[in-house]
């Protein structure tokens, strides 16, 4: 294999199943260091299943695929190293709601890594202020909008310290009037040229901050290239039918 | 006094609003009042509370004195009089750790001295071991019987149950099939047929020359019958817990083990604290039947003691005893479950809906 050491993810012919539905049909993706990536496409096209098998909540069941440095094997060889250099973001937040939000962001690292206690809660909070919300650090997640709860789970992300940040349709659950606030946190975070994966619909953050654009349908990458050539020079039939009905809202 | 006038204003102004209501309510209040009477005239004003035999019972009403005379008895059973200060002592020691649940700082640390619990009291109670007058555990009786029993069935069977809810989980089959094997078997057995297993059948499967005491095989039937319920009341919060917490926590790279303590256990379990101290008070409640294998608890003792020819007819204040005792115990049980669902709801919008 051709290694290249500044990708960040090397995705060679990716398969996965659920029983007898092929979900993941032959997916090449190369992302490399600092390199943003917004992933798009219809419901059901495999997006989420795509970004669950880099950091191994999936285990896909064919092909090759190198996160971090670490081969990913297909009974979840490796996922322990890759999860160290992964953080995730999710639609639903996903919060602990029993645990403060500083807990919530300490939880980890004083489990995982087991830094000293002064040390993680110094960095969760300048993660707090990043976010823009120290304020809130010793409310329950209950107790936030979802906006909020949402910064707090990239900031959770974060304190892991990351090399890759996966997101997976992080605004999908918002009100509309919170999505800026939670794109405003994301756009900060790939100017400070953190590796960037996101599945998300929203296409003005991806002509701004994206480096690609991949496009899917039916566990295939239909299409992918830099935002401008995406939006403005789109190649497949598909593309185009999905940009028509994706813009027509924006 | 101003807030009193406004109080019977406010009485007024409803009467005048809505007069059917104030006239169902004087109703009610009469009829209450008209019913409770004559149990209160029994219970208090006919009563006969002084005296140290059957012949102060003269009032017409409740002989309140049959109670007084075997006060002790009805607390300790057959326990020798000059060594009460053992169970009191380890009363006041139960008392003390009990005192412990409400410093919230403690965080699990007042779950340990509840397992520890059991053994303390059986090494004062027993005594041999500490160089005491051994007393043997079948003169144990009354409200201290109860309260060894339930309480060794609450301190074993919460950690019990987790474990067998975990198991019913647990992706390798051996240990799921064991764990239901487990909840069912004892789930589908009433609790009278395990302690008659316990008391009659189970020395007949001892090796020869091994005797295990009664009170012990006793106890451990009813741990694991109450661990079964309690299994499955943990497995419904459990099962209330959303994928994403699981997700989220390995997504953090939490170990399987780190993700059920941290994040899903505390969860799951602070969402059945009803049905957990439910199974307590149900476990409290059943210890009463250890009556029919020859042990006296509580009301076993109560009905001992109505039985004899001197108190024959005063049988109901006895009962009636019996079961003020068990009601203060089970209302604290649930008031104690109450604070805890608010000392550990996730915010003050959560915790006012408690009440
Ligand atoms: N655990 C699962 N078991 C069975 N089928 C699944 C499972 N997860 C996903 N699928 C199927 O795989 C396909 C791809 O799902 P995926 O969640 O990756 O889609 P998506 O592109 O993220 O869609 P959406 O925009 O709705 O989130 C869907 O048809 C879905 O039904
Ligand atoms: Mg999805």
């Amino acid at each position: 294999m051709n290694e290249s050491p500044n990708l960040a993810i090397a995705c060679r012919g990716l398969e996965k199943w659920f029983d007898t539905f092929q979900a993941l049909r032959g997916i090449d993706l190369d992302v490399k260091s600092g390199e943003r990536i917004v992933i798009c496409g219809p419901s059901g096209s495999g997006k989420s299943t795509l970004i669950r098998c880099f950091n191994g909540l999936e285990h896909h069941d064919a092909g090759s695929l190198v996160v971090a440095g670490t081969q990913l094997g297909t009974h979840g060889e490796g996922v322990e190293a890759v999860r160290r250099d992964v953080g995730m973001v999710f639609q639903q937040f996903n919060l602990f709601p029993h645990l403060t939000i500083l807990e919530n962001l300490c939880l980890a690292p004083l489990w995982v890594q087991k830094r000293p206690k002064k040390d993680i809660e110094d960095q969760a909070m300048e993660y707090l202020r990043r976010v823009k919300i120290p304020e809130q650090a010793h409310k329950y997640p209950a107790q936030l909008s979802g906006g909020q709860q949402q910064r707090v789970a990239i900031a959770r992300a974060l304190c892991m310290n990351p090399r890759i940040m996966l997101f997976d349709e992080p605004t999908s659950a918002l009100d509309p009037e919170m999505i800026k606030e939670v794109l405003d946190v994301m756009s900060e975070l790939a100017a400070s040229g953190m590796t960037m994966v996101c599945v998300t619909h929203e296409m003005g953050f991806a002509r701004q901050v994206a480096d690609r654009v991949v496009f899917m349908d039916k566990g295939e990458i239909v299409e992918a290239a830099p935002p401008e050539e995406f939006f403005n020079r789109p190649q497949s039939e598909r593309t185009k039918l999905f940009l028509a009905q994706v813009l027509q809202h924006t | 006094m101003r807030a009193k006038r406004r109080a019977r204003d406010e009485w007024i102004h409803w009467a005048r609003k809505k007069p059917t209501q104030a006239l169902t309510s004087l109703v009610g209040l009469f009829l209450i009042v008209y019913l409770l009477l004559p149990v209160w005239h029994w219970a208090v004003t006919d009563a006969n509370f002084l005296g140290s035999d059957r012949s102060a019972c003269v009032g017409g009403g409740a002989c309140w004195v049959f109670v007084r005379e075997r006060f002790h008895q009805f607390l300790f059973g057959f326990y020798p009089a000059d060594a009460y200060w053992r169970p009191l002592l380890t009363v006041a020691i139960g008392a003390l750790s009990i005192g412990l649940l409400f410093v919230s700082r403690l965080g699990v640390l007042r779950l340990l001295i509840f397992v520890a619990l059991p053994f303390i009291a059986w090494l004062i109670l027993e005594g041999s071991l500490l160089g005491l007058p051994p007393v043997a555990t079948d003169q144990w009786g009354g409200l201290l019987l109860t309260l060894i029993i339930s309480v060794t069935g609450i301190a074993v069977s919460l950690p019990l149950g987790i474990f067998l809810a975990l198991g019913r989980r647990s992706r390798l089959p051996l240990i799921r099939w064991l764990s239901v094997a487990f909840i069912e078997l004892w789930r589908g057995v009433p609790l009278i047929t395990v302690l008659f297993m316990a008391s009659v059948m189970l020395p007949f499967f001892m090796p020869l020359g091994v005797e295990v005491d009664k009170l012990l095989r006793v106890l451990i039937g009813v741990t694991l019958f109450t661990s079964a319920y309690m299994a499955e009341v943990v497995r419904g919060g459990l099962q209330s817990i959303a994928k994403g917490q699981y997700e989220a926590a390995a997504a953090l790279n939490l170990t399987s083990f780190q993700t059920m303590r941290l994040v899903i256990l505390p969860q799951a379990l602070r969402k059945v604290i009803p049905g957990i101290v439910n199974t307590f008070i149900g476990l409290f409640k059943d210890t009463s039947l250890v009556l029919i294998v020859g042990m006296f608890d509580l009301l076993g003792m109560v009905q001992t003691a109505s039985t004899d020819p001197e108190w024959l007819g005063y049988s109901l204040e006895g009962y009636i005893f019996a079961g003020a005792m068990f009601w203060i115990f089970c209302f604290a049980m649930s008031r104690y479950s109450l604070r805890l669902e608010r000392q550990l709801a996730y915010s003050s919008v959560e915790r006012k809906q408690l009440t």
